[in-house]
């Protein structure tokens, strides 16, 4: 922040320094040669290992025809769509449900006791049972009720229980990152006359939100894949598509086409959450600025 | 001025007389530790009381309980004659008469200095926000930050952060700041530019009840200073007395040592 002298002296860089940074490049140099020749010998053993294992051509014809993979690749990636409509319909769902989830839990006061305790219920039991059970129960159970007005599309239904399931992590989330914000933030909010809910709004929830961007993009690649879960309720997407097909050929590659596509897109959005991750953490270090 | 010894419990007067804040008989404990034993302090209008005692001797948490951050476990404060510290008041309407400064700025560092200033004024306050945001500039160049308006916080050094946090508490228009250790997270060099804005509230006659460890900025410009000793209000009396003839021995044996400490 303060400004330098208005001569301050040049830099010419000292022999020794020089010296200091060819070293440091054949280090550097040294040391990528030996990663690179690792994770060659490394593949080759894993790859010759698969290979010479004697039921090799079975599997190879079962799980990595070529043929195959072109033949059922449009029909799993027209379902796959599907799993991207479901998960981009969810996720917001998602977010607000956990949001209002986290914020019951920590309202104050005896009566609110009864918003809490359906919050916390809520939290332990959606937690606790597996997607997939979760999943049957909602796609067949509501069905079942004959209620009217309440959609019967599988593909409604599976998202239902999916956003029901993740609200359950993503409240958890928020509620940490309510948590994490110093307390002396709200005794400043409190100070200058504002409210618990204005505090919350306008001082803790920003910087809570801020905090827990990166564990909620993990919990939304694991989202992504779960779509899939919804194919046991028997909507045409990517799972399904890959089962109609192995079904027709008694083949296995299907499944590495739906595969793929999944690993297509939780990828990048991995790389994204490594790369909020990182700034967040450069913003901590010391020295770290904006 | 006066410290009473008469802490009246149970039945209190209605009105109290002139001072704006009277702290009367206030016990608070933590974890069955008492802090703060049957303090009583009055504070007059334009009037600047300094807190002074060692570590833990209840400063801060004196101050904590004038701002309703923390219940007093016995006694009653009372602003300008109303009690503040009855069960059924509105403590959020007592804070916004009161403003608060604390040792570690507790700025929002979502927000731009010029925000964090507006913040109270427009949603407590409902001060219109252009309002808000002339009068915040104004006190910004009034106290040397006219150009870090737009700024946030972590890019400001410490001193600045603190002339910040003045000016937010500022900008609600208190009639009375509480200021805990305002200068004990500052590096030597930057204490001057904040102990120099106090300076200047004192001459415009605001009242305020100062926790800190500058003794030699205490002595200056104290009216009244209080000695503070394992939640005891030792010693209370014009600056100029406690420092140069203490009537306690406590007292001289505390600022004893800090005379040695080298920090008067």
């Amino acid at each position: 922040m303060t400004t330098s002298d208005a001569n301050p002296p040049a830099w010419v860089k000292s022999a020794r320094q020089l010296e200091r940074e060819r070293q440091r490049r054949r280090t550097g140099r040294r040391s990528a040669s030996v990663a690179a020749v690792s994770t060659v010998v490394f593949l080759a053993l894993v790859i010759g290992l698969l290979v010479s294992s004697p039921g090799w051509p079975r599997v190879r014809q079962t799980f990595f025809s070529v043929g195959q993979l072109g033949d059922a690749f449009p029909d799993v990636l027209r379902g796959f769509w599907l799993n991207v409509e479901i998960f981009l319909i969810a996720e917001p769902l998602i977010l607000g449900l956990g949001l209002l989830v986290a914020l019951a839990r920590s309202l104050t006061g005896p009566v609110f006791f009864p918003i809490r305790a359906l919050a916390v219920g809520y939290t332990d039991v959606f937690r606790g049972v597996p997607t997939i059970l979760l999943v049957y129960l909602i796609g067949f159970g509501v069905p079942a009720l004959n209620l009217r007005g309440v959609p019967s599309d599988p593909a409604v239904l599976g998202g239902a229980a999916l956003v029901l399931s993740y609200g359950a992590y993503v409240a958890e989330v928020f509620r940490a990152g309510i948590d994490s914000i110093h307390p002396s933030q709200r005794a400043a909010a409190r100070s200058l006359g504002l409210s618990h809910v204005q505090s919350l709004r306008f001082v803790v929830l920003p910087q809570a939100v801020r905090r827990v961007v990166p564990p909620l993009l993990n919990d939304f690649s694991s989202l992504q894949k779960d779509t899939a879960l919804v194919a046991v309720l028997g909507p045409l997407e990517a799972l399904r598509q890959a089962q109609i097909h192995s079904a027709d050929t008694f083949n296995y590659t299907p499944f590495l086409a739906a595969a793929l596509l999944f690993i297509a897109l939780t990828v990048p959005l991995a790389r994204f959450t490594d790369h909020l991750a990182a700034r967040a953490e450069r913003r901590r270090a010391p020295g770290g600025g904006t | 001025m006066t410290a009473r010894s008469d802490g009246i419990d149970g039945a209190t007067p209605r009105s109290p007389d002139a001072a704006l804040l009277r702290i009367e008989n206030v016990w608070k404990t933590y974890h069955s530790q008492p802090v703060l034993r049957g303090v009583d302090l009055d504070v007059a209008a334009h009037e600047v009381v300094c807190l002074i005692g060692a570590s833990g001797s209840g400063k801060s948490t004196l101050l904590r309980c004038v701002n309703l951050l923390e219940t007093v476990d016995d006694g009653a404060i009372y602003l300008d004659g109303t009690e503040i510290t009855d069960v059924r008041a509105d403590a959020d309407r007592a804070r916004k008469r009161i403003g608060m400064v604390f040792q570690s700025y507790n700025l929002f560092p979502h927000m731009s200095v010029l925000d964090n200033i507006t913040l109270a004024p427009v949603r407590v306050h409902k001060t219109p926000r252009a309002a808000a945001v002339a009068q915040a500039r104004e006190l910004l160049e009034r106290f040397g930050l006219a150009d870090k308006a737009k700024e946030y916080p972590d890019r400001l050094s410490g001193g600045q952060q603190q002339r910040v946090a003045i000016v937010r508490a500022l900008a609600t228009r208190p009639s009375l700041m509480l200021l805990d250790e305002v200068t004990s997270a500052l590096d030597p060099e930057l204490v001057t530019e904040v102990l120099g804005i106090i300076r200047e509230l004192k001459e415009s006659g605001m009242t305020m009840v100062l926790a800190t460890h500058e003794m030699g900025f205490a002595r200056d410009i104290a009216d009244t200073v209080c000695f503070l000793d394992n939640g005891v209000l030792l010693e209370t009396g014009p600056a100029e007395q406690i420092f140069t003839e203490p009537r306690e021995p406590r007292t001289r044996e505390f600022l004893q040592r800090v005379l040695e400490s080298g920090r008067i």
